[in-house]
């Protein structure tokens, strides 16, 4: 218990340096880029719109860097993010929201398959040294591993859509389906997911089987692992049980700490297939300079991996009692 | 010289370094390999492959071929200086840490590991976006900001392991300060992971600063891998089936990422034996060879 109080201590103070650093980055600048965008946007963006604008981003208000901070801070806890400018005048808040189930289906059931398939592999790889997983597996994994996500959605958009013409490879349904619970758009949905997964199941599924992997193998030395075999256990009881269980640990940790590159991995896979989700919006917001949006989607991603590794800090607080006891 | 001779005969090794020599010699004398400059629109709009233009034109008639080969030297000079850089300032956090202790350590550690949290490729865009066009100077400096915080927290971890050794107490006995300990006796104990961390974030500046070119928030006026493919994207070459203008980048990316990932699996294999590829019936051969002289 003390140990998971520790970790979201942990989760506030980082999520206080993300908000810091949302808050100086802008102000840091050579010529505070967001001045020229409040600039650029004066003409659109009027009245208490403007004033909100410019607290968040510390043009003309007049008010010492201190006084800034704690009105910035004061707004981001009240969940305000300002306005899109794009999207205007929709609250920032409402513009993400729509984005964000497209993201969490498409890449949360990627991820988690990358995680299971990839470990699974690594374990098999792991028992059976030199067998036929391990002599391919690896070698390949490796140079998987230095292929950039972007190209390969690319390379799949070349092969299944353009030359074999399979599966859509734009947007995230068919715009003719109607938006709800029918059928023709259920199966839209599901159809255009299936590049955009593949592209991020593939390219992240290399870390997951060679860190299993290599720990396995330095489980499989373990006298415990010795001790089941002279116990006479059933080998896969031994394989799961003894050494996967071992050595999965730091393949937990692992997987809270990769999630920041399989997140930049997403962004880029949502914005080669114009995919509607998170990381599409943050590029958008990018291009067109909506700063106040791209702040937000900051945060929201910030979060999202915060929580996630939260989770993993439980889940390896669950299967490693030393986590517990010695800290 | 032991060591040399695990890595010559490693596949793995041989492969990355031959690769990554490679483009070394294509970064120096881009000159004597392409004929045409990168730049210079001199040709018809996106032709196919010929004689003339092995990889074909872009589409504001350029020579693919030589804007591929002079486009290594950005990366490399990206994936060098970042990669060393935030090689050393891991180096100096995660082990003063660890040699330091008590409240430094508490402190330090605490820094590596929010840094560590806080989801880098996102960071990136949202600096780079207020930077506008970051050139090589300023990649490098982005990318070496945000990209120490893993190898410092394994090098602090190794550091530990270290801490209690005796030729450390010798040396804190001896009166040395701080420095002298850290950088004459523990860092050179480190090599290998040290190369092995310098080679992982070379791997992930390459790709890094391509993905950032690639989104256009590189320097669209330099000639590098990532910004050929923002312009092929940009000019919807794979639609318009000219396939070249994204294949021949990409590959080269992957290429030199690869180059660097094969050298690091193969640094792993040889510093720990027992990551090596079994041969067991070579050893068997062996084993029966040596008996029988004896």
């Amino acid at each position: 218990m003390r140990f998971v109080l520790r970790r979201a201590g942990f989760f506030l103070l980082t999520l206080w340096a993300a908000v810091t650093l949302n808050f100086f980055l802008p102000r840091m600048m050579p010529g505070n880029p967001a001045v020229a965008m409040v600039a650029k946007f004066r003409g659109r963006v009027t009245g208490q719109e403007l004033a909100s604008l410019e607290t968040l981003f510390g043009v003309n208000s007049g008010q010492s860097l201190p006084v800034q901070y704690v009105h910035y801070i004061g707004d981001i806890a009240t969940g305000n993010f300002g306005t899109s400018l794009f999207y205007f005048p929709s609250p920032v808040i409402d513009v993400v929201r729509g984005a964000v189930f497209w993201t969490l289906g498409l890449f949360g059931v990627a991820t988690i398959l990358a995680f299971i398939l990839g470990t699974g592999v690594g374990i098999v790889a792991a028992w059976r040294r030199g067998g036929l997983v391990d002599s391919i597996a690896p070698p390949v994994l490796v140079i998987t591993s230095a292929i950039p996500y972007f190209w390969v959605g690319m390379m799949f958009i070349l092969i299944f859509g353009l030359k074999l013409q399979w599966l859509p490879w734009s947007g995230g349904a068919d715009l003719t389906a109607t938006p709800g619970w029918n059928p023709a758009y259920v199966g839209s949905v599901l159809e255009h997911a299936v590049l955009p997964g593949l592209a991020l199941l593939i390219t992240a599924i290399g870390t997951w089987t060679l860190t299993m992997r290599n720990n396995m193998v330095t489980t499989l030395a373990e006298d415990y692992v010795r001790m089941a075999r002279a116990k006479g256990l059933k080998s896969t009881r031994i394989m799961l049980d003894y050494a996967a269980r071992n050595a999965i640990l730091p393949n937990l940790t692992g997987f809270a700490m990769s999630l920041g590159f399989v997140v930049g991995g997403a962004i880029l896979i949502e914005y080669v297939f114009n995919y509607p989700g998170v990381g599409y919006m943050l590029l958008q917001a990018v291009e067109n300079e909506d700063y106040p949006l791209m702040q937000a989607l900051f945060l929201l991603i910030t979060v999202a991996v915060l929580v996630a590794i939260l989770l993993a800090d439980i889940a390896t607080a669950i299967f490693d009692p030393r986590t517990r006891s010695s800290e | 010289m032991r060591f040399l001779r695990a890595f010559t005969r490693n596949p793995k090794a041989a492969t990355g370094a031959v690769l990554l020599a490679a483009f070394v010699v294509l970064a120096l004398f881009p000159g004597l390999f392409a004929h045409d400059s990168p730049t210079a629109e001199l040709y018809q709009r996106n032709l196919g492959p010929s004689a003339q233009h092995l990889f074909g034109t872009t589409g504001l008639g350029q020579d693919i071929f030589a804007q591929a080969v002079y486009g290594t030297q950005q990366v490399l000079i990206i994936a060098f200086g970042a990669g060393l850089a935030s090689t050393v300032i891991a180096a100096a956090i995660g082990v003063a840490a660890a040699y330091l202790g008590g409240f430094w350590d508490a402190i330090l550690s605490l820094f590596t590991d929010v840094v560590l949290v806080i989801p880098l490729f996102p960071l990136l865009i949202v600096i780079a976006a207020y930077v506008h066009n970051s050139g090589t100077t300023v990649m490098i400096a982005v990318l070496t900001f945000t990209g120490w915080s893993y190898t410092a927290r394994q090098l602090r971890s190794q550091a530990l392991s270290l801490r209690n050794r005796d030729f450390l107490a010798a040396a804190k006995v001896r009166g040395e300060r701080a420095r002298y300990v850290i950088v004459v006796e523990i860092l050179p104990t480190m090599i290998s992971l040290l190369v092995a961390a310098f080679l992982t974030n070379a791997l992930y500046d390459v790709l890094f600063a391509s993905s950032l070119q690639f989104i256009g928030l590189g320097d669209p006026n330099s000639t590098s891998w990532g910004t050929m493919l923002y312009w092929a994207q940009n000019n919807e070459a794979l639609q318009a089936g000219y396939y070249l203008q994204a294949i021949v980048p990409g590959a080269c990316i992957a290429l030199l990422g690869a180059s660097f990932a094969l050298l690091n699996y193969a640094f792993d294999e040889i510093g720990n034996p027992a990551l090596r590829p079994v041969r067991r019936r070579r050893q068997r051969a062996l084993l029966v060879r040596r008996l029988s002289r004896a």
